[in-house]
């Protein structure tokens, strides 16, 4: 349901301030969602004056940099600091992107907010729980369905039909995508949202499937598919460069087919 | 609850996206209008006068601007979306244009029928 303000429990207050070290270079100013389950409190805005000139270039290595030097309490996700495994996915100045590949000064204005990424319950600081996301992941079964006896080598494709799963493998399910969907902040439990549905598309259009009709009856829904909008904001955030709007779009053109 | 809309930084589409809604409510409000007139006209004279008064005021002209502008929003926002569910424009940069010629075809036909409505002494 479409709700604009936060719950209570869930409005930010002000936070501590970090100054940077005295000498330090290059200052810029960083305003960091902090919420610890365990104090009772409401999450809170701290800001950390980073001498960018003494870390990398990333948002990750601002944040890792303020871990080690200037507050050990900061909890985050990372691992493969290549924009691969997704794992760092934040909402940084406003939008979501993966930490590990934005630069900082890619990031306008000069007090840059970090939050995690947004409509979702949050474990921790930077670290929302992605559960919902997940399990909608697996309903779209995202594996090979087949009936016709298995091949005594492989499941072959052609380089065309190959071709068609560009731009839809690659996803590293970051969750970017469903969390910057206003529909998917108003209905995430009911509309699968963009990552979903742009694996459903994966497995529907991919040749070597035989089960793209029921796996279209499953998707013909009002909420599941139809809650997409095109506001457009997946494709405009995804750090991979992928259309999950496009994915939808597609699926929906082929239910039309089938009824025309 | 993690923070959404107040932290988001807004892409022209979304903007779009949801001035496509607002100027559907709007519309379908200003339906009341176009009720009220019949009702009006068909009440006679008296009561269609008194109509025409208050659409005729400045806040009665100020309201029919804003239903003009919808009006002229909403077609494009649906010329937009009947291109969109053909399968053309979904590429980000294409749906950035798209939206900011709603907009700008809004703005430019509105312009357009106020003028004419002021030249042939409508207003």
């Amino acid at each position: 349901m479409v709700e604009f303000r936060l719950p209570r429990n869930s409005r930010i207050t002000g936070g501590k301030h970090f100054p940077a070290p005295a000498g330090a270079g290059k200052v810029k100013t960083f305003k960091v969602y902090r919420y610890d389950p365990d104090s009772g409190q409401n999450p809170r805005w701290d800001t950390y004056d980073v001498d960018t000139s003494q870390c990398g270039p990333m948002v990750l290595d601002v944040l890792i940099h303020i871990k080690n030097t200037m507050d050990p309490t900061l909890t985050f996700r990372r691992s493969c600091r290549e924009g691969i495994c997704g794992s760092c996915a934040m909402n940084i100045a406003g939008r979501n992107t993966l930490a590990c590949i934005h630069g900082h000064d890619e990031c306008p204005g000069d007090k840059v907010a970090i939050s995690p990424l947004p409509h979702m319950p949050v474990v921790k600081d930077l670290v929302p729980d992605l559960t919902l996301f997940y399990a909608q992941y697996a309903s779209v079964e995202p594996w090979l369905h087949t009936e016709t006896p298995e091949p005594q080598k492989e499941w072959r494709q052609s380089p065309e039909d190959r071709e068609k799963l560009d731009g839809l493998y690659e996803c590293i399910l970051c969750a970017c995508c469903s969390t910057s969907c206003p529909s998917y902040w108003w209905n995430q439990e009911k509309y699968l949202g963009p990552a979903a549905l742009l694996h459903a598309y994966r497995w529907i259009i991919d040749s070597r499937d035989e089960a793209t009709g029921e796996r279209l009856d499953d998707l013909e829904d009002p909420f599941k598919l139809y809650r997409c909008h095109t506001i457009m904001n997946c494709a405009q955030v995804c750090p991979k460069g992928l259309n999950p709007a496009k994915a939808i779009a597609e699926v929906k053109k082929m239910l039309a087919d089938r009824v025309v | 609850m993690s923070p959404h809309l107040s932290v988001w930084r807004w892409h022209v589409t979304m903007a779009a996206s949801i001035a496509t809604r607002v100027t559907g409510v709007g519309l379908y409000l200003g339906a009341l209008i176009l009720a009220a007139w019949a009702l009006s006209l068909a009440s006679g004279p008296e009561a269609y006068g008194a109509f025409k008064a208050c659409l005729g005021s400045p806040l009665g002209k100020f309201v029919l601007f804003g239903m003009s502008l919808s009006f002229f929003y909403h077609l494009a926002a649906g010329v937009r979306h009947m291109v969109w569910d053909l399968g053309y424009g979904m590429k980000v940069q294409q749906a950035n244009v798209l939206s900011v010629a709603s907009f700008a075809f809004a703005i430019a036909a509105t312009l357009a029928v106020w003028v004419i409505a002021g030249m042939v002494g409508a207003l």
